[in-house]
């Protein structure tokens, strides 16, 4: 099987690799997968306080097509809004890398890879919110 | 500078040897003759070169001209001991005692006997070095079984396995023992009399021959074999195997099978080198490595390995231009992880993780070399990529996580 030049492209020089702090307030992370299944993708997104999406990270254990999906989609989510984010579809990440059918479960890892971050996003603002009102009554 | 790609994945296949080629190039053009034509000069000449192949080949394996029959591969010969075995001896019984690491055709032969209703049959776990103990093999003896069908050696992780106390046991119960000797034959001193074998698979394309040529060693007397054929015709191969014999693949199996004997004890000495420098190799420039099948009861140019956080498929196409072969799910039609891995208990991870490298003739030093190198770098780069190592170095259990897999 041979690969695309796109996820070549992507697997040879991988967009956006690497870690943001877990405990930044701002950072969103999702880690999807398993070991035992062969892909585990961590998927880190820096958003500001208006739901856009500033910057993103990845590390992947995985084939070349789940590296190559991981990396486009730091690069596609970038400048978003979470809104938009949460709108995307496995099917753009394996219309761009040309993913042949037996590849389409990283597109599919990749789009939950996002869903999950913004999901911790959510869940770290809530008790950023939740320990701020309990501050403001405190005080 | 060594020569790219490099050809390192020969459990697969092997480059065909150029006096092998050359012993078969005149059977191509005017040596044309069906072995089979016994009223003319170009028949006879065929089967005096099919003759002197087939004597060449029985001699590597210690045994008897007329108990070599030719097939069209190794699968075909396994399908043909199992199946023949079995329909042979249905009155005697109709139990089978395999092993898990057996290669597919041998397990998907007893699997469609099963299927069909035909046998009955007990896979046998192996030991964390990918071994089958003796002792299970006589503990699954019943008064049924007809057959024992072991693998000399694997052709994933190279273990060899202990064949001839195997073939003792078969001896001493009055069974049949078959033996996919595919990888070994060639490689490693196998002796169908030492070894107590009454059925014995080889193939012309692992021993730097032609593909598409095969054998069947079938005792012939201590005892007689029998075999219901699978392919019936002309009668060819005493009525085992009907259809016109391969004539030039023959010859190159016979030439393949002469030099292997000639050249083996200098050639596992060297390829157990090779493997040793690769191995020391890659021991020394990577941690979090994990060897693959025995530590010494192995094939001299095996040399399985687990990267641990590291994918399969992702290190071969980060080292595209070395040919090896991964139990990793993403190379294997099925998307399961090797079986074979998978058997030793290691964890699915590190199946996935398993990369296979096969050294061979034509692989030199100075490839090894080249090998260890871009292997550890390629290596480090995907670690630094995984989420895996990065846990690990936090030292977070990856066993104690709670993977999202919905």
């Amino acid at each position: 099987m041979a690969y695309s030049s796109k996820v070549i492209d992507h697997y040879t020089n991988p967009r956006n690799v690497g870690s943001f702090a877990k405990d930044d307030p701002s950072v969103g992370t999702g880690v999807v997968g398993a070991p035992e299944c062969g892909d585990v993708m961590k998927l880190q997104l820096k958003i500001d306080e208006g739901g856009v999406i500033e910057d993103a990270r990845f590390k992947t254990f995985g084939c070349g097509s789940a590296i190559a999906s991981s990396s486009y989609v730091t690069e596609l989510v970038k400048g978003k809004h979470i809104d938009e984010a949460l709108a995307i579809k496995n099917t753009v990440i394996v219309k761009e890398l040309n993913l042949p059918p037996v590849k389409i479960h990283c597109s599919v890892l990749a789009e939950d890879a996002i869903k999950a971050a913004i999901s911790d996003w959510k869940k770290h603002r809530g008790n950023a919110a939740e320990q701020s009102k309990k501050t403001a009554a405190e005080a | 500078m060594v020569k790219l790609p490099i050809y390192m994945d020969n459990h697969a296949t092997t480059r065909l040897d150029p006096r092998v080629l050359e012993a078969m190039l005149p059977y191509f053009s005017e040596k044309f003759g069906n072995a089979a034509s016994r009223n003319h000069a170009f028949g006879w000449e065929a089967e005096e070169a099919v003759e002197k192949a087939r004597a060449t080949i029985a001699s590597l394996l210690n045994a008897k001209s007329k108990e070599i029959i030719f097939t069209s591969g190794a699968t075909e010969s396994d399908n043909l001991a199992i199946k023949g075995v079995v329909e042979f001896y249905r009155e005697k019984g109709n139990h089978i005692i395999t092993c898990v690491t057996e290669h597919k055709a041998v397990l998907d032969s007893c699997r469609a006997l099963e299927r069909l209703g035909k046998a009955e049959v007990t896979y046998l776990p192996v030991d964390k070095y990918g071994m089958v103990d003796p002792d299970d093999v006589r503990q699954a003896i019943t008064d049924r079984t007809v057959l024992i069908t072991i693998m000399y050696a694997n052709n994933e992780i190279g273990t060899i396995h202990p064949v001839a106390e195997i073939g003792k046991i078969a001896k001493d119960k009055g069974i049949l023992f078959h033996c996919d000797a595919v990888q070994a034959v060639g490689k490693i001193g196998v002796d169908v009399e030492r070894d107590g074998i009454d059925l014995l698979s080889l193939t012309a394309h692992k021993i730097y021959g032609p593909k598409g040529l095969g054998a069947l060693y079938v005792r012939s007397r201590g005892p007689r074999v029998r075999l219901a054929p699978i392919i019936d015709g002309g009668g060819h191969e005493r009525g085992m195997r009907s259809g016109t014999l391969n004539v030039p693949g023959i010859v190159g199996f016979g030439a393949a099978c002469e030099i292997a004997a000639a050249e083996m004890a200098a050639e596992a000495r060297r390829l157990t080198d090779l493997r040793n420098k690769l191995q020391a190799g890659v021991f020394e420039r990577l941690d979090e490595v994990y060897l693959n099948g025995h530590p010494t009861q192995r094939l001299p140019g095996n040399f399985n390995v687990s990267f641990a956080y590291v994918e399969g498929e992702s290190l071969l196409m980060g080292i595209s231009d070395i040919a090896v072969s991964s139990g990793s799910a993403c190379t294997s039609a099925t998307l399961e992880p090797s079986y074979v891995i998978r058997a030793l208990g290691v964890g699915e991870e590190l199946a996935h993780s398993s990369i296979r490298f096969g050294l061979g003739r034509f692989n030199t030093e100075e490839e090894v070399d080249y090998v260890v190198d871009r292997v550890a770098k390629e290596v480090k780069r995907l670690r630094e990529m995984s989420p895996l190592y990065e846990m690990a170095r936090e030292g977070i259990d990856l066993k104690s996580v709670q993977w999202r897999t919905d």
